[in-house]
């Protein structure tokens, strides 16, 4: 697949990472969650590219990435909504809060929105248990969300991207 | 040593020895599924995973894995309560669970290890009704199909594919319910590097993984009166052939596979061994041309199809130092369709020829567009050494009673050298006894090189031939292979000639041979039939088999010239790693 001029620094952004790795062995997992952060998904030239770095068959790749639900082959929005459902959000009404995001933003989770703004994800526990239920958008965490806060938190995360 | 205790027999093993190892050197059986250990060729399969082999042992609160738990002093193990028995049922009960019930119409009936298993283990009821998966089968190939709703998770594919022929095509994916054992990105296997190898179909306990099966079309031609059905048998099938009738391993039935084939039907028999000698002759040719006039060397051997395209794949950059020469088979092939045609008067668009291979990857190999003349494909069916069994009891023919007789005349001479090409070494030999006796200017006075025979995964032997010191190097297996490959790029290599073949052992361990288990003792039997064959010969040297001289005044002129440069040779494509 051709690569645009945006590809091509986010692939040298991948290969400097890799390239700074004391060894390729044992590599893959760290690897591709770096690629996942730089790309925001890892589509099949993504995974064929790790595993050339990596002089490791794509087979192993992608049984790799299909084995890790943290892993996806979908392309993400521009804007990330993921909703923690770990057990303490998940009582503290987390599965409301992920109703509401995909009612407000009329996709399912796990999806992309067909303009390629939005997608919503369910998390497992990310760690801020203190904080349930926890929403991430983009990297900047929402804490002690309810499902009546979801439009506010819309409203915000739109406003800080285009601020 | 470590002392245990199993079964109540006090026994004495080494430390490091697994329960299961401890038990069959002592005469019992633990079943298994996924356990495959042929170690000598690096295929080890210890994943653990099936638990089928589950024993009790003194003192543990659970049943314990015999195939991954090593033994210890004063262990105290029992095989066969009543509990470990129930449990090894049970988890066969759930393998069946959701295992498709079509065994009857199954490539792999009565030859599957999980029907085994379930006979031996007495279930007589599908207690379980296990949920289905749904995987589309992949029949894009031309040599093997994957049936992922057959597979049973035990991964020998994948340790085949990835530790001992380095060509990764398989991997475990998902997870749960839907794990599989798959391709990358679950592509068709065309759109791999699969080489066809068909390793992985010969380590496949059940029908997951099978050949193309093209036995309805071989009768389908013999049954029609305007074709001339040709049949060609290469060296390493007269070797396999009777296991599939119960005959002791490594028995040669040369002479009943050809009355066979006669009472199948075909119309002239001959023998792939006359291509191997044609091979030969271009080969040595080949190779004495590189020397002497500074080609490229080494030369590599291209008589392996799995090989081929192996390298095609992972070297693009070497097309260069295989030798041009076709594969026995496909030589056989062309010169069926010229020369013979005209010697019998048959139109070459009526005759059909049939190889009868050891190989899966001969399937792809006859399907080549380069491999054919005005579209008409010089090989037009492959059948494996098992299709051909298969066919054999179709027609009622009961194998080991056949007389025994003698291949066609025109195309069904053979000398020794030609034979031992089934085997790892077998080709390399046969080309040093040709370019050796041409060097020398003189027959040679032994023809066995037995530094050249062996069954390591590499191998060298310096042949001192007048004032030449001929380095050869042999690797038998693609990982192999592959490290012989890594050398010629990196310019490390010091070899003048080198022998692939991409199964361990040769081509008497192909992936269409009968099933030998995890028994490498087998393939050594298997060669020594072959050497056997070649001790027995007449003519051990090809460039002395008559039939080949008078192809050669008669039609191609000289080795190397341009008639036999047009037919006998070939080019090869740079394909992607995918």
């Amino acid at each position: 697949m051709a690569q645009t001029n945006s590809d091509t620094t986010l692939y040298a952004k991948l290969d400097e990472f890799i390239d700074s790795l004391q060894t390729k062995q044992g590599a893959l997992i760290p690897v591709l969650h770096k690629a996942q952060e730089i790309f925001s998904y890892l589509p099949k030239e993504v995974q064929n590219h790790v595993a050339h770095k990596l002089e490791i068959p794509s087979s192993k790749v992608y049984g790799v990435v299909t084995f890790y639900s943290y892993f996806t082959m979908t392309k993400k929005g521009k804007y990330r909504v993921s909703v923690c459902m770990g057990t303490p959000c998940f009582v503290r009404g987390a599965d409301k809060v992920l109703a509401k995001f995909e009612s407000e933003l009329k996709i399912k989770a796990g999806t992309t929105s067909e303009d390629g703004m939005y997608s919503i994800d369910a998390l497992r526990c990310v760690g801020a248990c203190g904080l349930a239920p926890v929403v991430i958008v983009n990297g900047k965490v929402y804490g002690r969300i309810q499902d009546n806060d979801v439009e506010g938190v819309i409203k915000d995360f739109l406003a800080e991207v285009e601020a | 040593m470590i002392n245990i205790k199993l079964n109540n027999m006090a026994i004495q093993v080494e430390k490091g020895t697994t329960i299961l190892e401890a038990a069959r050197a002592n005469g019992v059986n633990i079943p298994t599924l996924c356990h495959l250990d042929m170690a000598s060729i690096k295929m080890v399969n210890k994943v653990g995973t099936c638990r089928v082999c589950m024993v009790e042992v003194e003192g543990r609160l659970d049943l314990m894995p015999a195939c991954a738990v090593e033994v210890y002093e004063g262990m105290v193990i029992h095989t066969n309560t009543t509990r470990a028995i129930k449990a090894r049922r049970t988890m066969v009960e759930l393998f069946l669970s959701n295992h498709p019930k079509d065994c009857l119409v199954c490539e792999r009936n009565k030859n599957c290890e999980l029907q085994t298993l379930a006979a031996d283990l007495n279930i007589r009821e599908n207690r379980y009704d296990g949920k289905m998966i749904n995987h589309p089968k992949d029949t894009s190939s031309q040599s093997l199909i994957r049936d992922a709703e057959k597979c049973v998770l035990c991964r020998r594919c994948e340790t085949m594919c990835n530790q001992v022929q380095s060509v990764g095509v398989y991997s475990a994916v998902q997870r749960g319910i839907k794990s599989v054992v798959s391709t990358a990105f679950d592509n068709p296997m065309t759109e791999t590097s699969c080489t066809y190898c068909g390793q992985c179909v010969s380590v496949c306990p059940t029908g997951a993984l099978t050949q193309v099966n093209h036995t309805s079309e071989v009768w389908d031609a013999i049954n029609d009166p305007d074709k001339v059905v040709v049949v060609q048998t290469a060296p390493a099938i007269r070797v396999a052939l009777g296991e599939e009738f119960g005959m002791p391993i490594g028995t040669v039935v040369t002479g009943k596979m050809v009355s066979g084939l006669r009472r199948i039907g075909f119309d002239h028999v001959y023998d792939t061994v006359f291509g191997a000698d044609l091979c030969i002759m271009e080969e040595a040719t080949e190779l004495i041309d590189r020397i002497k006039n500074g080609g490229r060397l080494p030369m590599l051997t291209s008589c392996c199809p799995a090989w081929v395209k192996f390298i095609e794949h992972q070297f693009p950059e070497l097309l260069d130092v295989p030798s041009t020469c076709r594969s026995p088979h496909q030589m056989f092939g062309v010169i069926a369709k010229t020369y013979l045609a005209k010697k019998l008067g048959v139109d070459p668009a009526k005759m059909v020829v049939v190889s009868i291979m050891p190989c899966l990857a001969k399937k792809f190999e006859a399907a080549r567009e380069e491999l054919s003349h005005d579209s008409n494909l010089d090989v037009d069916y492959v059948l494996t050494t098992r299709e051909l069994a298969a066919m054999y009891r179709e027609a009622g023919i009961n194998f080991t009673q056949l007389p025994d007789e003698d291949f066609d005349k025109v195309m069904g001479e053979s000398s020794g050298a030609g034979v031992i090409f089934g085997t790892t070494g077998g080709v390399i030999e046969a080309a040093v006894r040709t370019a050796a006796s041409w060097l020398g200017g003189k027959p040679l006075e032994n023809v066995e090189f037995q530094q050249l025979r062996g069954v390591e995964g590499i191998r060298e032997a310096t042949i001192k031939v007048g004032d030449l010191d001929l380095k050869i190097g042999i690797a038998n297996g693609l990982g192999n292979a592959r490290t012989l490959l890594e050398n010629i790029r990196d310019g490390k290599s010091q070899y003048h000639a080198i022998e692939i073949m991409a199964c361990p052992g040769g081509c008497i361990s192909g992936g269409g041979q009968p099933f030998y288990g995890n028994d490498r003792a087998v393939i050594a039997k298997r060669a020594e039939g072959l050497y056997s064959v070649d001790r027995n010969k007449k003519v051990r040297v090809s460039h002395e088999n008559e039939e080949i001289k008078a192809l050669y005044a008669e039609f191609l002129g000289e080795p190397g010239g341009k008639i036999a440069h047009d037919l006998l040779h070939t080019s090869y494509t740079k394909r992607p790693i995918m």
